[in-house]
């Protein structure tokens, strides 16, 4: 009760003010895939006016690293540089299908919007986004379901080779151990390099051949794929 | 109040007569102790359901409307599948739903709620009941894959402002989705419905969609068109009064 009060009284005193109070905010992150594990989760609380990403626009450098081998360093780095606050890595790792991460707090200070993102593996540059949300100045408990992206910027072959860095191709990993060899890769006649609503992966059922060298009963996924929590203090 | 428009299910009915029996040879202290509401002296309101089933080949099992406490969820991604949860989406079961102790009322489809069909539900409950509302129904051309409402709160609801929404379909994550021969209980099988063995990753999850014969699944009976995508379900509830 006490503490409704207070923040009923943050409230007012942003609306007469006109500027934006600092706020606290918990995030929960739910991976709902049946069998795909994200990289390390980038949580980022930023201005309206700056980006991760954009569907229907070219992914940067630094969303790539992230989509392509997980790598959320230099996003971490270009949010911070702008007075962004950040939570890189809070499930210190891999967080597996059915797995959560809970209460991740941010002081978000001066920043308005949300985005949330990490690499979904095993894919090529597929990503769970949640693109600059404007975070609610309400107190109370939000829940948003977020899609898989395609960063646009890798080729889905299906082919784990341990390729993540930026421009190789192939899948670095698939953490579940349940990844196949040997494919001989799959052309998915895909020419769109802006990053757009990821269209799934194909897989197969043989670990030792075919096309791919996912596994389409394990790694296939339909939207949305995580659920995320955001409890406004 | 028109008691034309209490619709009670017949378990319910029965209790509503013997009460009615019971309070009509008794004095008033009887009312206090009937479980079921008395309708002369209760306030009641009524919600309509209207669901569409917007998948192309996926009848779904008759559903279930269960109004329930505002503290308990039917499913929570992530974790395991309640015996009841399972039981609905194998099997299209919902006994186990309506027996629930946190379920105050619900109510039954008429049937199989067709691809591109829409039914409409109603469910009238004492004032006093009225807090969250859940509906679930099984994709019956899948192993385990089900849909519908989480727990919609309909306390704060005003009459015939309508909540509309649409739903994703889950899997239990209780029954591998083999797509085989003999596994599934919906016309494209005619298979087995609840079996109590766990064989998948037993979490509630968003489901990975169908397969299918077509797309490289040898063992799979299901045809294209059993596939599906997000959102599978409309769903629009109206306080009526």
């Amino acid at each position: 009760m006490k503490r409704t009060l207070v923040n009923a009284s943050l409230l007012a005193a942003g609306l007469l003010s006109l500027s934006t109070q600092a706020a606290d905010i918990e995030v929960s992150v739910t991976n709902l895939t049946h069998g795909n594990h994200f990289t390390p989760l980038f949580i980022a609380a930023h201005t309206s006016d700056s980006h991760l990403f954009h569907v229907g626009e070219m992914a940067s450098p630094a969303l790539q690293k992230m989509a392509e081998g997980g790598d959320i360093a230099d996003l971490d780095t270009a949010v911070t540089g702008t007075n962004g606050v950040t939570s890189a890595n809070p499930a210190m790792g891999l967080l597996a299908a059915g797995a959560s991460v809970n209460d991740v707090m941010l002081d978000t200070a001066d920043n308005t919007h949300l985005s949330i993102v990490a690499m979904v593996l095993p894919t090529n540059d597929a990503f769970i986004g949640l693109d600059s949300w404007k975070i609610p100045t309400e107190a109370g408990t939000y829940t948003v379901y977020i899609n898989a992206y395609d960063a646009g910027t890798e080729a889905n072959d299906e082919i784990i080779n341990g390729g993540g860095m930026s421009g190789v191709a192939g899948i670095p990993a698939a953490p579940g151990g349940n990844g196949g060899a040997n494919g001989t890769g799959v052309m998915d006649g895909a020419d769109n390099m802006y990053v757009h609503t990821h269209p799934g992966v194909l897989g197969d059922t043989d670990p030792a051949g075919g096309p791919s060298d996912l596994d389409s009963r394990i790694h296939r996924w339909l939207n949305p794929v995580a659920k995320v929590v955001v409890t406004v203090k | 109040m028109k008691t034309t428009d209490i619709k009670l299910k017949p378990s319910l009915l029965a209790l509503f007569v013997v009460s009615t029996l019971l309070s009509g040879c008794g004095d008033d202290d009887e009312v206090v102790v009937t479980p079921e509401p008395t309708p002369p002296a209760v306030v009641m309101q009524t919600y309509t359901v209207t669901v569409t089933n917007l998948t192309a080949n996926q009848p779904m099992s008759p559903v279930i409307v269960a109004s329930h406490s505002a503290d308990a969820m039917l499913w929570q991604a992530g974790e395991t599948a309640s015996l009841a949860i399972e039981k609905m989406a194998e099997g299209g079961d919902t006994a186990d739903i309506a027996a629930l102790e946190a379920v105050t009322n619900s109510v039954n489809g008429a049937g199989m709620l067709m691809p591109g069909m829409t039914e409409t539900l109603t469910l009238t409950l004492a004032e006093a009941d009225v807090a969250n509302l859940s509906l679930v129904t099984m994709l019956v051309n899948t192993n385990d894959a089900f849909t519908g409402v989480n727990g919609v709160n309909i306390a704060e609801m005003d009459v015939d402002i309508p909540i509309m929404m649409h739903y994703m379909a889950y899997d239990a994550g209780t029954e591998a989705n083999t797509e085989a021969k003999g596994s599934m209980p919906g016309p494209a099988d005619g298979g087995e419905g609840f079996n109590a063995a766990r064989d998948d990753v037993n979490f509630v999850h968003i489901h990975p969609g169908v397969i299918s014969q077509y797309d490289g699944l040898a063992d799979s009976v299901l045809m294209p068109s059993h596939r599906f995508d997000n959102p599978v379900l409309a769903v629009t509830i109206t306080r009526t009064e």
